[in-house]
Parts: C-alpha cells; structure tokens; sequence
C-alpha cells in the first residue's frame, strides 16, 4: 500500500456495503474534502468484518483500521451489525495486551445519506492516526525476555496427599463400565512419578491404574468431541468440568453420551516448577505427597517442596474444584472460596505492568522462540475444529509459514479470538507449550474483558450462550464510539 | 597440539566470546523456564553464566542447519517496456551460510546431523542450502555429565560421550573443562586457543564418561526392530491403541532433532515473491493431504505409525540399518501428553507377530554346545543374547567368550546390517579408536559381537540387545580384531561405518 512518504499513513477501512460505503459515496459525490490515508475495503456487512481482519492488518503495520456500518436497527441483514458491535468493542479491548494503543482502532455507524458525517468521521479518525504517529513496527521494537516468576498466594489450601475417595471413584467407574460404558478417560501414572498421563480405561485392570492427585494436570475433556455418538466417561477436576459444560453448551459433545465422574481437587502441579528444584537430569526414583508437602527423590537425594511453591497458576486462583456438573461424585467436596480480588495470571499481571511498547516486546521475546508447533491448540478442549484449522488453509491465508514474530503471534490471535467468550481458563494451552511461552495470557485478556462487559464465565452453565453467539438491541455496558 | 586440551571456566568463556567476534555463535540462552540456542555477542559470552550455558536446550539444535524457516530463492518479473507480455524474470538466492560454531550441543543433538546428513547430503540430489551452513558449523558438543530419565540414546548405539557428528567435544572435569579434538575443522577452531594440554586428564575424561554411561537405565533388548515395526503397517488398531492419548499437536516432530521434513510454499505475488521451506509435521493432516480431498493418513493413528516407522524401520531400511532416532527424549519429556515413544517402539516389537526362529531360542541354549563359559545369561540385562548367530546361516563356531565383567550400557552398537563388503574385510572395526577405547576399557575381557558374516540377516536391530551379552566369537579372524578393541568393538564400527560413508 504506497503511502505518500512523510505525509499519508496507512489507515485501512472496512465499509458496509449498503450504509457507510453509500455514505462514502456521497461525500465523494458532494465534494466534500477529506483526507486520503484511508484505504477503503468493501464488506457485505459490518457483521462480516472479522476481528481477526482488524488485527492481521494492525500486526502486519496498518497505523489505524476503521470499521464503518449501519446505525442499530438499520442493519439491511437484520442483526449483522449488533453482532459486529460486541464483537469489536471486545476488541478494541483487547488490544492493548499485545501492545497495540486501542484508539487506532474504531468502529462506528454511518448511513448512505449521511455524506457530512462520513467526511467527519474520516477527518477524525485520520488527525487521531497522524496524533499518534506512525504505529511502532515489530521489527523496530527492542525483545525483551525477562519475566518475573511470581508465585501467587493461593486462595485456597493446597493439598497433594492421597485422595481418600480413591477407591470409591474406581468401583464407580467398574460399575459404569460393566453397565455398558464404553470406557472411561482418566489418568494415570506416566514415564516418571511426576508425570501423569491421560488414559482410556475400558477393563477393571485400568481402573485399578488409575490415579487421583497433584500430576492429574490434562483437561481430558479434550478427548470429547472426537468420541461423539459413543458412550463414554470422563473423570474431572473442577477446571476440566468447565470444559465439558462448555462443549455441551455448544453443542459439540451430547449429554446422554457422557457420563461425569467428579471428586474434590486439591490442586495440580506445574511439572516444570519441580524439575526446576532439582539438578538438570536428575532421574527422579519417587515422589510422595503428604498434605501440602511434596517429596520428590530424584538420585538417591530427597528434594521437598510445597504445593505453594509448585502449584500451577490456575490452582492458585481456582474458585470451582469441584466439578460443576457430574453424574457421579466421590468423597467429600472441596470448600469452595471466594472469588479472589485479582483473578489475573502472573503473566498477564506482568504484561499490564509494562508499557504498550513493552509489551510488544514481552511478545516479541516470547513468539520469537516459538516453534511453531501449536501443541497449545492441540491441548486446547475447546478447540474442536482440530484437522481443520483455518490457520493451516492456504485460502485465506491467515498465516504464511514464515517463522516471523507477527506470524507466530497472528496464529496466537486466532486461538485468542476464537476462543473469545468459550475459554474456560484450563490453561492447558500454555502448560502443554514445549518453549513455556505464555499464551494464556492472551486468552485471559479476552477472558476478564468479556465479564467487565458482558459479565459472563464460560463453562459454568450449559444452557448459556456465549456472549459473541448473541445481543441486545440496546447494549447497556457498551458506549457509542462517535468519530463524527 | 595435543587432542586433549583443558580449560578453566574462565577460560572457556572468553575462548567464545574470542570466537564470537568474528563468527556467529550459537549457544543455549535461559529464557524463562526453557532453554534456546540463540547466537550470543561476544560481550554476553564472555559474562555468561556457565552453569545456563552449559544448560540442555529445550528443542533441539537443528535450526542451526535446518532452520524454521529460510528463504530458498527470491523472484522477480520485470514487464519488458517494448513488448509487455515479455517477462525478465530474475532468481536470487539468499542462503548466506555465515561461520558458525554450535556450542554446547549434547552428543544426541550432534548425532542428529549425522542423521540428517544422510538424506540431506548423500546420493544425487545434495542440498546446498544444508549443505553450505553444515559445512560453515563447527559443533563443539559437551559430553553430558548424566542422563535425564527420558534420555534413551543407548537404545539406539549411542552414548553419553558419543563424539559422533561433534568436531570437538568437551567434558566437565575437576576445575574445568577437557575439550578433545574429533574432526580437523575442531582442531582449527582451537588453533588460536591457549588452552594447557591435558593428556594427563585422560583418565579422569574416560570416568566422566562412565559415569553417566552408567546414569542410563537399561539398554532396550530388543531385537530386530525395522522389520517388526515395519510388520505393524497394516496393523491400524495397534497404533490407534497406541496413540489414544495423542493429541497430535505435532511438537515431538519439531523440538526433534532429526525430523527432517519441510514444506515449500510460495509468498508474495506472482511477480515479486519468495519461495520458503519451513519446517513440517507428519503429524498434522496436511503432510498428506491431496488435492482431491483423500487423505491417505486420516488420523492420528496412521500418522503416528509414520513418525514412529520413520524412526525405526523406513529410515533404517533405507541407509543400512541406521535409526533416525537418537534418543534425546524431547518427545518424551516435552510432550503434552507423556506419549513416550520408548514404549510405542518397544510394544510394537514386542508385540510383533512376525517370528524369528531366534526369537524363541533361550539365550544360553545356542551356544551351549562349546559354552563353558555360561555367565554370559546372568550379567547381562539380554536374555535373547545370542540372536543373531542363530540366524546367520554360517555362524558355525558359537564360541561364547567370558561375560564382560560389567553389563553397564555400552557406548554403542553397530546395526546388524552389515554391508557384504564389511563383512569380508576383517579390518573393518580395527579403524576404530582403539587407543581410545583401551584408554576407557582397560581390561576388556569379551569379545563384543560384531555380526559379520550375516549378510543377509536383515538390517537394524536395536543395537542394545547386541549388548554386553553378545559374546560369541564368530570366525576366528572377527574373534581376533574384536578382542583387540574389546568392549567397543562394536562401537568402532559403527564409527568405521559412519566414516566410510
């Protein structure tokens, strides 16, 4: 997009075909003098225009988009533009986490007869870019890889000891199995003892291997989706329930084919927090939990910790260890807390203590040693499209295969935005990441911004609809973006 | 100079950072929990912390010759003026194989160019684009100083200090590091070193690497492993019990280091573009998804059959029995899941319903009619010892020579194939080290067994199994020349092999 050097910048508009591109169209018509940095793209429907449309022109260098449509009530299909509306104020939201200043982005209504108004809304939004200067490129941003590792205080007491209810939980599943249930996801012990691994269990000898405890980390609901129309079961934390209500809500998993084994979680463990505490290679022989103590021995040498010292993030800030929704619950339930005061992940605690321009670095220095692997999406339960990702179709084509830092940071957009109002917080994206790139953070900013405006959770009833499924003609916690 | 040189922490550092000034280094970095190869200036080496240097880097380190990403060739049109529909078009490649060292490697990670070497560099199509940065890397690999539970590369004919595909490699000794010479390119690099010669260490460089030899667990026993993983091809339940946890995100095929599979596409417009080769993975649907919409591996159980045959039988069958595996235990110790391909191998052999008429013999029963000498059973973790002799059609004198006196992991193994022409020449496995060898070993009693004379027995076994236990003598000529190299013996070979191809 050629730009006349030192004067123009590169502001891209999305237009409604029927309403603002009309309105163009008459400010072109009536003469009217308007600047000429933007560059016009015409959409069917406001309620077409992609947020991930926005953010691939804000990362590749576009210094400002702008989305135009009908007025509410105007929309000429009915509601694309009510949809748009949620959709774009999450947006313009979210922004600022990757480090990009939300005013160079904005959306706003004008009809085909309001020539005035658009030539106004132009002006506006062009002498806003040229305040704010040309947009910082990713290239010019000096990396920054230092991320302090915070422990946060739990909000709950930990705990790593066995599980009482154990053997309960295996007789219910035997019983289950031997009344048809074709089998029964869960966990058991992996390559070393503090590893744990997801297993299919379909004969009682299974069930006898299964294991409750600190290492269960996998959000099993995963697996869901890919057993449709077979019955099976599922044995959850409180985290991986919130998985299954959230695919049941959309429709992804039937109720009737799943049957949902529960019992209290104490909290789970971030595997790399104990292997920091031991010498690299150190072959670990055992580990044993008591309260809240872990006793890893690892050569011959006894290494202790706590679960505030090793607990993953979410635990830590975990409100629900207790499945929301099961068929079958074992033991005593876990006490529930109370909402804690900062609900936010160290990552992004860190991210909003930066600068916008730090913060485009943070992710400069963390995308850069990306591979690439999307094991993060593979991880993630609620990403379902699974073999057909529309990262990895050549048309359109979201990403290249270049290994820039926009292009690995884009795909996380994508996993960001599409998980907008349906993440459940499991964090399974970031654990299962081989680099430890935290990506949750990305889906937390999606996350916090859909309850300060829409006050909904995911994953807590089955019978919601997603906020992004869904509006109101008159949006009480939105505010009118008027440019003109 | 000396081919063992010793250098204080200090001395070490500065060494690099010298190095840094005029080439590019590539050296683990700390970022976060994990550990990155990133090319490192001279002023960040010189004040490194050697412990994060010294640190095993979380993916492996074949970007350095194999990057994520790289242009292969740029294109430009240009509309002729006179006659537009001519059209100059111009090719530019941009591959700049700068010199580098690669620092801090472990030995699997170095074998993994060896690996990689093969497809990439030998027979008619040679690329130049790995080629030119393989030529332009010196690798400078640390001997690990023990093994991670994960680690497994004594499966597969490795060891701990395995100097394979390294030009210098480096052990943590008392006080400092022993840097020992491998290749020419190592001994340049050190040229302007001023470091002590330390030919006196040689013996506490040789316990080193013991010692965390003796780190790994068990070498498998298993045995002909290409053929029976190659069996389960059609066994599609197999490999979908198998891989029932796999969420075939596919980061065990890039954190590996010698997956070696790319994808090409094209960026830019018709007229002004780049032609990429970027990394790629057997396990997503893409790999082999046609046009037409057939996908020939629809799910993630083929998929992981590939990957794992890959590994243990395509490869093997293809480049005399060598596995494409190294044993680095990324895929293992990184997976989301803990699939652990250890276990895939091992079920898929084990399972096997392809029969070997050795499979069943009881290892001390082939051997017992001249066997006085029957420890060989109870020292070694290998029960199917002897295998191998059973099977080659004139392994006649089954000699069994005394059990070694440790069943400690070996360094390493030579694939059984053994090429016709290595079979005859009964100085093949004298090329190897010998002094070396006799250096770590001093009383080598047995006779490792080098399986000469089976032509045709098939390639790659999991070199384990040929292990501490495969003690018989063949002929009397292989009895000879592998008594002199003792307990490595198999190892030399191997590396003889390496050598000559």
């Amino acid at each position: 997009m050629s730009v006349l050097a030192g004067k123009e910048l590169r502001i891209v508009g999305f237009l409604c075909n029927w309403c603002s591109y009309g309105g163009a169209d008459t400010a072109g018509t009536a003469r009217a003098v308007q600047p000429t940095d933007l560059r016009i793209i015409r959409v069917p429907c406001s309620g077409r225009v992609n947020p991930l449309f926005v953010l691939k022109a804000l990362i590749n260098g576009a210094d400002g988009v702008l989305v135009s449509g009908c007025h509410p009530r105007d929309c000429h299909y009915s509601a694309g533009n009510y949809y748009a509306r949620r959709r774009l104020e999450l947006l313009k939201e979210f922004l600022p986490v990757i480090g990009i200043n939300p005013d160079r982005f904005e959306y706003t209504w004008v009809s085909a007869s309001e020539g005035q108004r658009w030539k106004d809304v132009v002006t506006n939004f062009t002498n806003r870019i040229h305040a704010l200067g040309p947009a910082p490129r990713w290239e010019d941003v000096p990396a920054r890889y230092d991320r302090p590792e915070e422990l946060i205080e739990s909000i709950r007491p930990l705990g790593c000891g066995e599980h009482p209810a154990l053997p309960e939980l295996r007789q219910a599943i035997k019983d289950a199995l031997a009344e048809g249930l074709e089998g029964v996801l869960g966990w058991k012990k992996g390559f070393d003892a503090v590893h744990a691994e997801p297993v299919f269990m379909t004969t009682p000898e299974e069930v006898d291997s299964l294991i409750w405890g600190p290492f269960n980390v996998h959000n099993l609901a995963v697996y869901l989706p890919q057993y449709k129309g077979r019955k099976i079961g599922v044995v959850v934390k409180g985290c991986d329930s919130k998985g299954v209500v959230e695919l049941l809500a959309e429709n992804l998993i039937s109720r009737e084919d799943v049957k949902i084994f529960g019992m209290g979680c104490n909290g789970t463990v971030n595997v790399s927090r104990i292997l920091a505490r031991l010498p690299e290679g150190a072959k670990i022989e055992s580990c044993i939990g008591r309260g809240n103590k872990i006793t890893v021995t690892a050569d011959g040498q006894e290494y202790e910790m706590t679960m505030a010292e090793v607990a993953q993030d979410k635990c830590r800030l975990c409100t629900k260890p207790n499945a929301v929704l099961s068929d079958v619950f074992v033991g005593t339930p876990t006490t529930e807390p109370a909402a804690p005061a900062d609900g936010r992940s160290p990552a992004l605690r860190f991210l909003d203590s930066l600068s916008l321009e730090e913060r485009m670095g943070f992710w400069k220095g963390q995308m850069e040693r990306c591979i690439a692997c999307h094991a993060c999406r593979g991880a993630c339960p609620m990403c379902v499209c699974r073999d057909h990702c529309v990262s990895d179709t050549r048309d359109p084509a979201w990403v290249t295969q270049e290994d820039t830092v926009q292009q690995k940071l884009f795909f996380q957009l994508i996993h960001a935005q599409h998980l907008a109002g349906r993440c459940t917080g499991c964090t399974e994206c970031e654990r299962a990441c081989p680099m430890d790139i935290p990506v949750f953070a990305l889906k937390q900013q999606f996350g916090r911004m859909i309850q300060k405006i829409f006050s909904y959770g995911a994953g807590l009833d089955v019978n919601a609809t997603p906020p992004l499924l869904t509006y109101q003609v008159e949006e009480p916690t939105i505010k009118e973006h008027d440019l003109a | 100079m000396s081919s063992l040189l010793f250098a204080t922490p200090k001395e070490l550092t500065s060494w690099l950072a010298k190095l840094a000034s005029d080439r590019r280094v590539l050296a683990p970095r700390q970022e976060g929990p994990s550990v990155v190869y990133r090319p490192r200036t001279a002023e960040e080496l010189a004040s490194a912390d050697l412990d994060a240097l010294l640190r095993r880097a979380t993916a492996s380190p074949k970007q350095a010759m194999l990057p994520q990403c790289e242009t292969l060739v740029t294109f430009k049109s240009v509309k002729d003026a006179e006659d537009p529909s001519k059209l100059t078009t111009t090719l530019e490649n941009p591959c700049v194989a700068e010199p580098t060292v690669l620092f801090g490697c472990r030995p699997c990670d170095a074998r993994g160019f060896v690996v990689l070497d093969r497809p990439y560099l030998e027979g008619k199509f040679k690329d130049p684009y790995y080629g030119a940065r393989r030529e332009a890397t010196v690798i400078v690999t640390q001997a690990c100083p023990s093994a991670f539970s994960s680690c497994f590369c004594n499966w597969v004919g490795s060891n701990p200090s395995d100097k394979e595909g390294s030009d210098i490699l480096f052990t943590a000794v008392e006080g400092g590091f022993v840097l020992e010479v491998v290749t020419e390119k190592g001994r340049a690099l050190l040229d302007g070193a001023d470091f002590a010669d330390a030919a006196e260490k040689a013996a506490e460089v040789a316990a080193a690497h013991e010692a965390a030899a003796a780190s790994l667990p068990s070498p498998s026993t298993l045995t002909h492993v290409q053929e029976k993983v190659a069996s389960r091809f059609t066994d599609i339940a197999f490999w979908e019990k198998e891989t029932v946890k796999c969420l075939s995100c596919g980061a065990c095929t890039y954190l590996c280091p010698t997956c070696q599979c790319f994808t090409i596409t094209d960026e830019g417009s018709q007229l002004d573009g780049r032609r990429l080769r970027s990394w790629d993975s057997c396990m997503t649907p893409l790999f082999t998804l046609e046009t037409s919409g057939h996908n020939p591996r629809p799910s993630k159980a083929e998929r992981m059959r590939n990957r794992v045959s890959h590994k243990f039988s395509f490869y093997p069958e293809r480049y005399d029995g060598f596995f494409s595996c190294v044993g680095c235990g990324r895929c293992v110790v990184s997976c989301p899941v803990s699939l652990d391909i250890r276990h895939m191998v091992k079920a898929a052999v084990e399972g096997s319903t392809l029969e070997f008429p050795e499979d069943e013999a009881p290892a001390a029963e082939v051997p017992s009619a001249e066997a006085p000498a029957a420890p060989v059973v109870e020292s070694a973790p290998v029960t199917e010892a002897p295998v191998e002799e059973a099977v080659a059609p004139e392994a006649p004198a089954e000699a069994p020579a005394e059990a070694p006196e440790e069943s400690a992991p070996v360094e390493a193994e030579a694939p059984e194939a053994a090429p016709a022409e290595e079979s005859a020449a009964p100085e093949a496995p004298v090329e190897a080290p010998v002094e070396e060898v006799a250096a770590e070993v001093p009383a080598p009693e047995a006779a490792a067994e080098v399986p000469a004379e089976a032509p045709e027995a098939p390639a790659a076994e999991v070199p384990a199994q040929a292990a501490p236990a495969k003690t018989s003598a063949q002929t009397a000529s292989s009895a000879a020349k592998t008594s002199k190299s003792g307990r490595s013996g198999s190892r030399s070979s191997s590396k003889s092999k390496a050598k000559k191809r």
